[in-house]
Order: structure tokens, then sequence, then C-alpha cells
């Protein structure tokens, strides 16, 4: 066993745990942030993602003990005082979601798009989501919904 | 699936991850960035007793220039690579390829060691640093080091020139400031390997091609350099027809696989398809 010690959606954790646990395993059945969800096991559907120190990652394939020292943002973090976050406000409103597997996911990395790109086109939206599988194919209205909150988080910016 | 179980290391220097491998021997496998390794641990293709963590070795990290050399550390991830105004400027082709590496979350955590060394012949860094003539810094037991050119880095089928106890520390890529770069890469869907990709850099010359480098992707065990097309493209303008004719040859000689994807064959033929609009694209026709 390893010792670790994370911040996990503000709030820090010191856990032993299996070098062998993957972050993602980590989240669900140490914390109990099921929110984080495992989707194909093989590192390509994008349904784990979380932030690791603010940058997007699959959370199968990072190991717990490479967290050690670090902060993890997950979907359960992203509202703040009971306000959902804009991409998730847009993903409601859009519609963005069929059966809502892949929307952690969805969420997390359209999260990150944004933060590198506050105004993607359409083109760039579907690029920056490239590394996430909606088996729904309701890829249309998930990228409105990142288009909706990129115009959400932008007016919000300027007012403040 | 989760991994087999494993001891994990975290060393915090290169000196004490070369100690550990000289420790643990075969029984270990390096973990960089483990964007493939996770993958084949939890598939357990793969169940070292040991796993050596590189990730919390400063040094191992961030790109600099020194004369006409980038110094690339092997743990730089895809994503500062692509954030390099040095490696953009000074090895485009690089740079372009990395674009195409999986998705935003794998460029994230993935690192240009990392790939060179898993060395998967459908990889997409192999070919941009055989392109470039790229130098491979690899370091061993007691402080020893050693530098091996790309063109003897790949060895075989996931196989380099770094061998038991040793450590793949630096990538040194000569400038090829102001050559203009292309990456062709052909896959069916989003974020697949490369079926077949060409690294094309070329200098350009009042509307000819002055010099070019070409590396292949996935036409072989290993990635390769099309040397004698190289030569073929020096001096031609860069023309549709001219540049069809000077790589109608890049397949000779080689030796791609047959799979779900495409068989010999096909991927000859791409080759040569692929090769001209890479060529074309990075002479800026």
């Amino acid at each position: 066993m390893t010792r670790i010690n994370v911040t996990v959606d503000g709030v820090s954790y010191s856990d032993e745990v299996e070098p062998r646990t993957l972050l993602v395993q980590y989240l669900r059945e140490s914390l109990g942030k099921t929110g984080t969800v495992v989707g194909c096991d093989t590192s390509n559907c994008g349904a784990c993602t979380v932030h690791l120190d603010g940058t997007s990652v699959k959370s199968c394939n990072v190991l717990a003990v490479q967290a050690d020292g670090h902060e993890v943002t997950t979907i359960e973090g992203l509202a703040t005082d009971g306000e959902l976050h804009p991409v998730q406000q847009a993903f409601h409103e859009c519609h963005a979601l069929q059966c809502g597997y892949c929307t952690p996911g969805m969420i997390m990395q359209a999260c990150d798009v944004l933060k590198h790109n506050p105004d993607p086109s359409e083109q760039e939206i579907r690029e920056g989501l490239e590394g996430n599988l909606c088996r729904c194919t309701g890829y249309h209205n998930i990228v409105k919904a990142v288009q909706q909150a990129a115009g959400a988080m932008s007016s919000q910016a300027v007012s403040s | 699936m989760i991994p087999a179980q494993f001891d994990y290391v975290a060393p915090s220097s290169v000196e004490e991850a070369v100690a550990a491998l000289a420790e643990h021997g075969d029984e270990a496998k390096v973990l960089a960035g483990g964007q493939s390794l996770l993958p084949i641990l939890r598939m357990r293709l793969n169940a070292p007793s040991v796993v050596i963590d590189l990730g919390r070795i400063a040094e191992l990290q961030g790109v600099s220039e020194e004369g006409d050399h980038l110094v690339i550390g092997a743990m730089t991830t895809y994503a500062a690579l692509l954030d390099s105004e040095a490696v953009n400027t000074h090895a485009a082709v690089l740079n372009k390829a990395i674009h195409t590496v999986a998705d935003p979350q794998i460029r994230h955590r993935g690192t240009i060691g990392g790939a060179l060394v898993h060395a998967d012949p459908a990889g997409d860094v192999g070919a941009p640093a055989l392109a470039l003539g790229a130098e491979l810094v690899i370091a061993g037991p007691g402080g020893s080091t050693r530098t091996v050119a790309a063109e003897d880095f790949f060895e075989d089928l996931f196989t380099t020139a770094v061998g038991e106890g040793e450590l793949l520390t630096q990538i040194r890529i000569p400038k090829h400031t102001g050559w203009g770069a292309h990456y062709e890469k052909f896959v069916r869907v989003s974020h697949q390997w490369s079926i077949v990709g060409v690294a094309a850099t070329v200098r350009s010359e009042g509307g000819s091609i002055a010099e070019a480098r070409v590396g292949l992707t996935n036409m072989g065990s290993t990635p390769l350099r099309a040397k004698a097309v190289e030569v073929a493209l020096v001096g031609k303008p860069a023309t549709d027809e001219a540049v069809r004719e000077a790589v109608a040859s890049v397949a000779d000689g080689t030796n791609p696989p047959s799979d779900l994807n495409g068989d010999s064959d096909y991927r000859k033929h791409l080759a040569t398809v692929l090769t001209r609009r890479a060529v074309l694209a990075a002479a800026g026709a």
C-alpha cells in the first residue's frame, strides 16, 4: 500500500491505496464519487474524464498514486453553492444528453476546451471532444450546448 | 479490468531511476505518461512486479535550445510540445504530427519519450524524429550516457536501442528553422492509430525544393526514412506532376503489415499518395 494525499473537489484526502488502483476506481470506490463513470475501460471513450491540476485526463488511464500531491476536480465539484456550472446548465437547456452516460466526461472535456479557447468554432468543439464518445450519437446537441455555454461564460466574464 | 499487483517506485532523479532499474532488472516496467502502458497493464498483456514512475523527475521535463539544437526532455507531454513556440518554429513537422496523436486528454498525459521507447510502428512521433535527424540521449548505470541517432534507435516492433537498465532522457533535434512541414495521416475514424502516416519537411528556394526529409509511419516494423525520395525531390519544382514522379518509389523496399484496415499492397499505394500530399503541403503548394 502507498499513502497518497490528494485534493478532490476542494476537499483534502489522505488514503492508503494499492499502487495498481486507477484514479477512477479511487474516486468511485474509496471516495464514493460515482458521478465519474467508467465507460469503455480501454481509454477510448472519455466518460471518466476529470481535471488533474486543471487539465483534462482520462481517469481510467491514470493511477491514483500518480495523483499524489495533486488536485482533482470531478463532475461533482463543478457546481458552486448549488448553482450549476454554465456548461452543466447549457447541457440541461440544450437537451445535450440522451442516455446520459457520456455526459460527465463530455462536460469535463467541454470545460477544458473552453478554458483554452473561450470562443470555439463548431469544428474546434468537435475536435476538442474527439476523445469523448456518445453511443447515442447525440453530438449535435452536445455541440450546441458547448456553443451556448461559451456565450454564457463570455457574457458572465464581461458582466463581472 | 484493473492491473495485476505491482510495487510502485517514484524516483526524483535520473540517477535514482537508473538505480531502481538496476535493482529490479526485467521485473520492472518504466511508466512515462502511461497512456499506452496503463491500457496494457489493465488488459494484463504485461504484469511487471515493479513500476518505476518517471513523473516526479523534473530534469526530464521541458524544451530548451542549445545552439542549433532543440533539447526536449523525454517526459515532456504532447500538450507541452504543442504549446512550445520553439518546437513550432524549429521542428514544425513534429508539431504537425503531434496534433494528430489520439485526443486532447491523451495528449495532456502522453509523453514524447514514452512514445519513442514504446516504439509502436503506428505511433506518430517516430517518423518526424527520423525526418528531423533526431538524436536520442540514453542514460545508463554509473552516470553514463550515450547518444543514438534516430536511424539506429528503432530496432524492431516495440524494440529500441534502449537496453536493459537504461533510460531515454533527452531528444536532441537539429533546428530546421524556416522549413515547411506537414504530417499526412490516414485513418478511418477519429483518434485512430495511423493506417499510414507521412511526415515531410521541406526547405524551399524560389519555388523549388532545395532539401526534403520524409519519414513514414506504419510502413514496416519500425518507422522508416525515405532517403531515395528525399534525394529525388532535390531541385524539383513544387508541382503536383514533379512531386508525383519523385515520390512514386516511396514504398520500394518497405514491408508494411496487412490487417483489418488494409493489406500490405494497399498501404504501399497509400504511402505514395500520402507522401505526395505531405510534400506538396510542406512545400506550400
